[in-house]
């Protein structure tokens, strides 16, 4: 291992260790892996990602060619029964290869620790476990209103991603949307306007609240184009709170494995003007009305439920809940 | 070398049974003989293998397209919770154990494991909790993941659940008893001159996965045995509409199944530094820092599995906490690969099947490395958590590293193990298509997982399967991967060319012995008289002009 390394030799390492270096710079930043970023948070974690690129290409390079040249250049020869040198360690490789990646590893948690706290992940409010809320069973309110937990100071606790620093010295109000997730779909309930609809509409630049619960199993909230995801638990209330700085149409994914249609568990987010965003909520509003004499079936997880039930669970002395669990996990009845 | 053992034996006086060889049959019979039971871990897990490969080889199919054509939702459910259960409870966890159970007492002088007939109890359960496994298929396979989270995992068919509880239970109660079995034995049964230091470093990583093994198995035990409460008889211990948690089973599950893929990784370290010297021809490079790092791993495994739960209910705090620990559980893992790699930079690398694997192993492992330490951060795990990037990642560990590192060891030991040769060609071509499936198969998860495909799904957005497509046709790349080697290994054992005590030149306790061993392993005590990776040596001594051969065969003579 200690030959004599000439100058010509030293030149091609050095040549050969910037190149790779140049590399993995370039293609840190430029590797196109992931989808558009659709908020500030996103390009955030998309920072994180090139630089876990740039390190991890790096250490790629480096690894595979230090095994690719060994392969070829420390092959035994023919016909050479000897042994390789007897060098049994190297004290100062050793404590190099140990220190540079431990402050590499601490370099990127401090790097993760700060954008998640740009993120909010670190916000008081949405990164507390109240624990198990009772669910499921009492019949009443729609569901998720006694899911609240309180602090001592009687401030809501959620799990999730809340607000960021700067967003909490910020006027204005987030725009609050309750999402349930029930085998396989998502319901968003919007409670400034009663709206309910199965497709999530968000006005751009705005700060978005969703409070999101789940009615029989896991399942999990991710919306890949802002990086951010979290899951529905029953029995508790999660949280995520983001602001889309991108109009377009996103895709909304359940990735908490939920059953047999687990695919099929995925709608549309359509990040609008506000102007749009407004026509839409008016729309939905007139159009859902006067609906509920005339139809057939309405969905039981919107917030008219308990209102929707009432006269008919008492009658027959089935709480709605039972009744929504039914609807909700048809294969899940069906298997049991 | 066999016949000098059989006249060696035949000399002295006292022992006239000594010359019983194995046959056929004692492999199918409860037998306290650790090589027998090393060889039926083996095998055992090796068929379930190949059936878990086959239901891969069936989902792959499935997602070669979007829609759900071949197989219906439900039912690939069912195969991706066999598959997975499958390949770690009955593949990777055994195969390392009956490796340990064979190279153990073999490498620190013993003639055989501390409890022989708990070892065999160890081994047998393991087809039972197999075919219980297996008959679930009959009364409607478990479908909720391997994972088996709650409450889905309590809705969805009991008599399936309920079997494949008992299956993990039955498995996890024989992995506790090998931990046992492999503890005593490293602590109390080495050949009175191996030091602590002196031990070849398989048993250093067999002692930290037994560690893992005795901590994490009984927490599992009991999140098996509350899920069979809340399954059976109605409990709500983590069934929500009674007011339990499904968190904490998480917690629970993931306090053994985070260990458990150290558990799985670990064993096969040992074995890459073990195969690594032998045919680089050079000493290990930094033997304590390898040997100690396992104890770290060990250690500091046991405090991240909550990273499993960084989008579950893990408050915000917490959150940094696991991301902390799990950044730092790569610096180990980091001392070990640059470990390996300067142990071949500079030596005299023989490329036969075994170093192509070892090598293969480095090389997978690193990406499944890398793109570990990806998700441990918090704010990229929540994008891609639950995805396929953590599909290709776990692969690219427990295939690329544990897989890979398992056939490295195969093409190693073989010749110990069975006395014969295997081909070095069709070795050769088993590693080629192995790596370059592994690689099709996986490489392009990656990417998928990063655009926003999320795992355990039947069908899929047509965006996504082009790549699908790269997959599926690695995924049958590696299907048939295994022909050659099935073919060279049975063919081999059979009529393979004999191998000599010692055909790698090798220096731990286990070549110091005929191929395959006597049944007691060592007509008398072994003499430890180098350390387990002292290559080189004849270079040291130049004007000697001693090959390793030829001290060992000097010390065969002094033995004598």
């Amino acid at each position: 291992m200690r030959k004599t390394v000439n100058t010509s030799s030293r030149i091609t390492i050095l040549l050969t260790g910037i190149a790779a270096t140049l590399f993995s710079l370039w293609y840190g930043q430029n590797n196109g892996l992931l989808p558009v970023a659709a908020s500030e948070d996103a390009s955030q974690v998309d920072g994180i990602f090139s630089l876990m690129m740039t390190v991890a290409t790096g250490l790629f390079l480096l690894i595979q060619g230090a095994l690719l040249f060994s392969a070829i250049k420390f092959r035994r020869r023919k016909g050479d029964e000897t042994d390789g040198p007897p060098i049994a360690g190297n004290v100062p490789l050793e404590i190099a290869w140990t220190a540079i990646p431990t402050v590499m590893v601490l370099l990127i948690s401090v790097y993760s620790f700060d954008v998640y706290n740009t993120m909010g992940g670190l916000d008081r409010e949405a990164s507390q476990d109240p624990g198990p809320q009772k669910v499921s069973y009492r019949s009443g309110q729609h569901p998720g209103s006694e899911l609240l937990a309180f602090d001592p100071g009687q401030k809501y606790l959620a799990l999730g991603v809340g607000a960021s620093p700067q967003q909490k010295e910020e006027p204005e109000e987030p725009l609050p949307v309750e999402v349930n997730g029930i085998q396989y779909a998502w319901i968003f309930t919007y409670p400034d306007t009663g709206v309910v609809s199965g497709e999530l509409h968000l006005p751009v630049g705005r700060q978005i609240d969703l409070k999101i619960t789940a009615g029989d199993v896991l399942h999990a909230f991710w919306l890949p184009e802002f990086r951010l995801k979290q899951d529905a638990v029953p029995g508790r209330e999660t949280q995520l709170r983001f602001e889309p700085n991108r109009v377009g149409e996103y895709s909304v994914v359940c990735a908490e494995l939920c059953g047999a249609y687990h695919g099929v568990m995925k709608t549309t987010l359509h990040v609008q003007t506000p102007e749009e965003y407004e026509h839409w909520s008016q729309e939905q509003q007139i159009a859902q009305a006067d609906k509920l004499e005339n139809s057939v079936a309405a969905t039981p997880n919107s917030r008219s439920a308990s209102e929707f039930l009432a006269p008919y669970a008492e009658r027959m002395g089935v709480e709605s809940q039972t009744l929504e669990q039914l609807k909700a996990s048809p294969t899940a009845s069906a298997s049991n | 070398m066999t016949t000098q053992t059989e006249v060696s034996t035949g000399a002295q006086p006292p022992e006239p049974e000594v010359e019983k060889q194995r046959t056929w049959r004692d492999y199918f019979t409860f037998n306290t003989d650790h090589k027998v039971i090393g060889i039926q871990y083996l095998v055992t897990s090796f068929i379930f293998y190949l059936i878990g490969g086959a239901l891969a080889g069936v989902m792959r199919t499935e997602l070669a397209t979007p829609n759900p054509n071949f197989v219906q939702p439900e039912f690939y459910n069912r195969l991706f919770t066999m598959h997975g259960t499958i390949m770690i409870f009955l593949w990777i966890i055994p195969a390392g154990a009956g490796f340990a159970n064979y190279l153990i007492p073999l490498m620190i002088g013993a003639k055989d494991m501390a409890f022989p007939r708990l070892n065999a109890v160890a081994f047998w359960i393991i087809p039972i909790g197999g075919l219980l496994l297996l008959g679930s298929f009959f009364v409607g396979a478990p479908q909720a993941g391997w994972t088996s989270y709650p409450p889905l995992s309590l809705l969805t068919g009991k008599a399936g659940e309920e079997l494949w509880i008992l299956s993990v239970l039955l498995l996890g109660t024989s992995s506790i008893l090998g931990a046992i079995n492999f503890v005593t034995t490293i602590w109390k049964m080495r050949v009175p001159s191996m030091g602590w230091n002196d031990m070849p470093l398989l048993c250093w990583s067999m002692l930290a996965t037994s560690g893992l093994i005795l901590i994490g198995t009984p927490v599992l035990a009991a999140a098996m045995i509350l899920l069979s409460f809340d399954l059976i008889v109605g409990t709500t211990f983590f069934n929500p509409t009674g007011g339990g948690d499904p968190i904490v089973y998480q917690h629970m599950f993931w306090f053994y199944s985070h260990p458990a893929v150290y558990i799985m990784i670990l064993p096969f370290f040992g074995i890459i530094s073990e195969v690594l010297p032998v045919h680089a021809r050079k000493p290990i490079f930094a033997y304590r820092a390898i040997a100690y790092s396992n104890l770290a791993i060990s250690f500091l495994g046991l405090l991240v599995w909550a990273h499993h739960m960084f989008t579950s209910g893990t408050p915000g705090w917490l959150r940094m906490f696991f991301m902390a620990t799990t950044m730092l559980i790569a610096v180990p893992t980091g001392i070990k690969v640059f470990s390996w790699c300067a142990t071949l930079w500079g030596g005299k690398i023989s490329l036969n099947s075994s170093m192509l694997f070892g090598m293969g192993f480095i090389s997978a492992f690193l990406i499944g490395g890398l793109s570990g330490v990806m998700v441990a951060s918090v704010p990229f795990d929540i994008h891609v958590h639950d995805t396929y990037f953590i599909v290709a990642h776990l692969h690219y560990v427990l295939f690329g590293g544990s897989v890979l590192g398992l056939f490295a060891g195969i093409y190693h030991w073989f010749p110990k193990m069975t006395g014969h040769m295997l081909n070095e060609t069709w070795g050769r071509i088993h590693f080629a298509l192995t790596f370059i499936g592994l690689n099709l198969t996986f490489l392009p998860m990656h990417e998928l997982g990063l655009l926003g495909m999320n795992r355990r799904i039947a069908l899929y957005d047509a965006e996504f399967q082009l790549l699908n497509l790269v997959c599926t046709a690695g995924s049958y790349l590696l299907a048939v991967s295994t022909i050659p080697f099935l073919v060279n290994a049975i063919w081999s054992w059979i009529r393979g060319r004999q191998a000599s005590g010692n055909p790698w030149k090798a220096l731990t306790l286990e070549w110091q012995t005929s191929s395959p061993p006597a049944i007691e392993n060592f007509d008398e005590e072994p003499v430890l008289w180098s350390g387990p990776y002292d290559y080189g040596i004849d270079v040291l001594s130049a004007d000697s002009e001693e090959s390793v051969e030829e001290l060992l065969s000097e010390v065969q003579a002094d033995v004598r």
